[in-house]
């Protein structure tokens, strides 16, 4: 069982994700879990002992933490946890930036479900 | 006697007025009659047999004057002066006529010619006396008409000038307000043309925010549509099994998300025509407006432009919405401007308490800080209120005082307008409601406890 974390501003996010992973979730193979904004992610992060999040994916642009603030954040507190981007500009600051702080992908919306599902495949192969 | 009766009538006609006024050139005429009747008394005085032949030249000559005096227009107002002596003329002609002609006849009667001479006489003194004062009575009168008239006139002159300074007055005043009148009618034009222009340099701001807030209404739209595909897929999959309780999920899915295209086509809609609205001029019209729902869209479109333009920016939004608030009667593009104007400045203040403080290089203070702009409603007996706080760089109070000035600004050259606030002010007097202001800055430490709090009321 592969746990991942999705941290976006936009709550819909979640009932998108739920239908589209729906058979990986069913099979057992994968678990979802939602944070709408930064600090919300880390404080699951947080809870858990031992940690059980293995990636996370998030929006850049949200109020209060941005998501690269969170993803150096969970770089310093998670180091072994991955983070990937998913933004809406996929400017080469933001990618940048994203790169330089650890992030592992870098996808821009909308969210091309292909390629995120290649991802998560990977990921889950290699648990 | 008969001469010096003539002297006493030329000297009188010569300093007559009426000769003075009408016929100047006659007292030398005058003059000149007086020195020959003095000669002719001198002659008659010194040689005797003269006398009887000079005296009829002297009744010649006051006949004459007695019958001009009756008969020339020129002479008549001296007629009163004839009555005066022409007893004595009668007198002396009779008297030379009958010395003349019946000698004894006089001499008998001498003592009658004398007195009825000196009747004469005093006859005529006594109409000289009268005469004398009737002319003074007549010239005082005379005097006071002219003074009369004199005042008259310098009254009407005065009375002249004071028109025309009244007249050149007018004009100058006239030719003021047309100016002024014109000069209005100018700044009224650029009112409308700077209110014109500071709407398009707020729509600018929000270009970014209004585009990022479109995109993601348009990704769930695909996003969700490529959903419903691939359910449609299993969907017919699933038919062919014959799994009706899985069908019966399939579609209650499909279901789900077609709410959701909906939704969020109706949310990129909404969100172009508030952008249309806010550029297009105002139309004026009260209408029911959901103020929390304006409020909500106005500071998403306000912190997602800012973000769009500044990628360093960011800042806490916490909403605290009355419920109870609901739809109130409002110009809807109105209050929106000023909200979007409201938060935008609240966003600028804490980004730049922000950049301020790690400039001073107080990092502890800059990491442990956090920008955040409050924006809260709330329904009070009279009204609604709307407030908009955050914890920036707070304002002065000789900065307070000046905020809602057109033109005023603290931000550098270029970046504000200076009309936004003084534009809001105006807005929200219109609606009858009130904005205020209050905040706290402390200038002698650098960061801590440093707000700005807008207060929209508006009665409803």
């Amino acid at each position: 069982m592969t746990k991942i974390l999705i941290v976006d501003d936009e709550r819909d996010v979640e009932l998108l994700f739920r239908q589209k992973f729906r058979k990986e979730v069913r099979s057992g193979l994968l678990e979802l879990a939602f944070a709408f904004s930064g600090s919300e992610a880390l404080r699951l992060l947080d809870s858990e002992h031992p940690p059980e999040v293995v990636y996370v994916f998030s929006d850049i642009n949200m109020p209060g933490m941005t998501g690269l603030e969170l993803l150096e954040k969970i770089k310093r507190q998670f180091p072994a946890i991955n983070v990937s981007m998913i933004s809406a500009y996929g400017d080469t600051e933001n990618f940048k930036k994203a790169m330089d702080s650890g992030a592992r992908e870098f996808f821009t919306k909308p969210i091309d479900f292909d390629s995120l599902r290649k991802e998560i495949g990977k990921i889950i192969n290699q648990e | 006697m008969d001469f010096i009766l003539l002297i006493i009538a030329f000297r009188y006609l010569q300093t007559h007025e009426q000769t003075k006024q009408v016929h100047p050139d006659w007292q030398t005429i005058f003059f000149k009659l007086l020195v020959a009747a003095c000669a002719l008394l001198v002659i008659q005085i010194s040689f005797q047999t003269t006398r009887s032949f000079l005296s009829w030249i002297a009744h010649a000559a006051t006949l004459y004057i007695v019958y001009a005096a009756y008969n020339k227009k020129e002479f008549s107002p001296l007629k009163h002066f004839v009555y005066a002596f022409f007893p004595l003329v009668i007198v002396y002609i009779f008297q030379d006529f009958a010395q003349l002609m019946a000698p004894v006849f006089y001499e008998t009667y001498e003592a009658w010619f004398e007195t009825a001479e000196l009747f004469a006489w005093i006859w005529l003194v006594a109409q000289f006396i009268i005469n004398r004062k009737q002319r003074k009575a007549l010239e005082l009168e005379r005097i006071k008409a002219a003074q009369q008239e004199l005042q008259f006139k310098q009254s009407q002159k005065l009375k002249d000038a004071l028109e025309i300074q009244v007249a050149e007055r007018t004009a100058e005043i006239t030719a003021q307000k047309e100016a002024l009148e014109k000069t209005l009618h100018e700044l009224k034009a650029m009112q409308s043309q700077l209110i014109q222009s500071e709407k398009m340099a707020s729509l600018g701001e929000l270009t970014a925010g209004i585009a990022h807030e479109i995109q993601n209404p348009l990704n769930f739209v695909t996003n969700f549509s490529e959903l419903n595909k691939e359910l449609l897929d299993e969907l017919k999959d699933e038919l062919e099994k014959g799994d009706l309780d899985e069908i019966r999920a399939i579609v209650s899915d499909i279901e789900g998300n077609e709410d959701k295209i909906i939704h969020h086509g109706k949310r990129a809609d909404a969100i172009v025509k508030g952008m249309l609205q806010h550029s297009r001029s105002s139309s004026g019209v009260k209408e029911p407006t959901d103020i929390n729902e304006l409020a909500d869209e106005y500071l998403r479109l306000s912190y997602h432009g800012l973000r769009a333009k500044d990628k360093s920016f960011n800042a806490s939004m916490e909403t605290d919405f009355d419920e109870a608030v609901g739809s109130v009667n409002v110009v809807s593009q109105e209050i929106g401007r000023v909200i979007l104007n409201l938060v935008n400045n609240a966003f600028y203040a804490v980004a730049e308490k922000k950049r301020q403080l790690e400039k001073h290089g107080a990092s502890e203070v800059a990491n442990k800080y956090k920008p955040t702009v409050w924006l809260s409603t709330k329904r009070g007996v009279n009204g609604i209120e709307i407030r908009v706080k955050d914890n920036g760089t707070g304002m002065p109070d000789s900065v307070k005082d000046k905020i809602f000035q057109p033109f005023f600004t603290t931000k550098p050259t270029g970046l504000g307008t200076g009309l936004g606030l003084s534009l809001s002010y105006d807005i929200i007097k219109v609606h009858g409601g009130k904005l205020t202001v209050s905040s706290h800055n402390s200038e002698s430490e650098i960061g801590e406890n440093t707000w700005t709090e807008f207060l929209i009321f508006i009665p409803c």
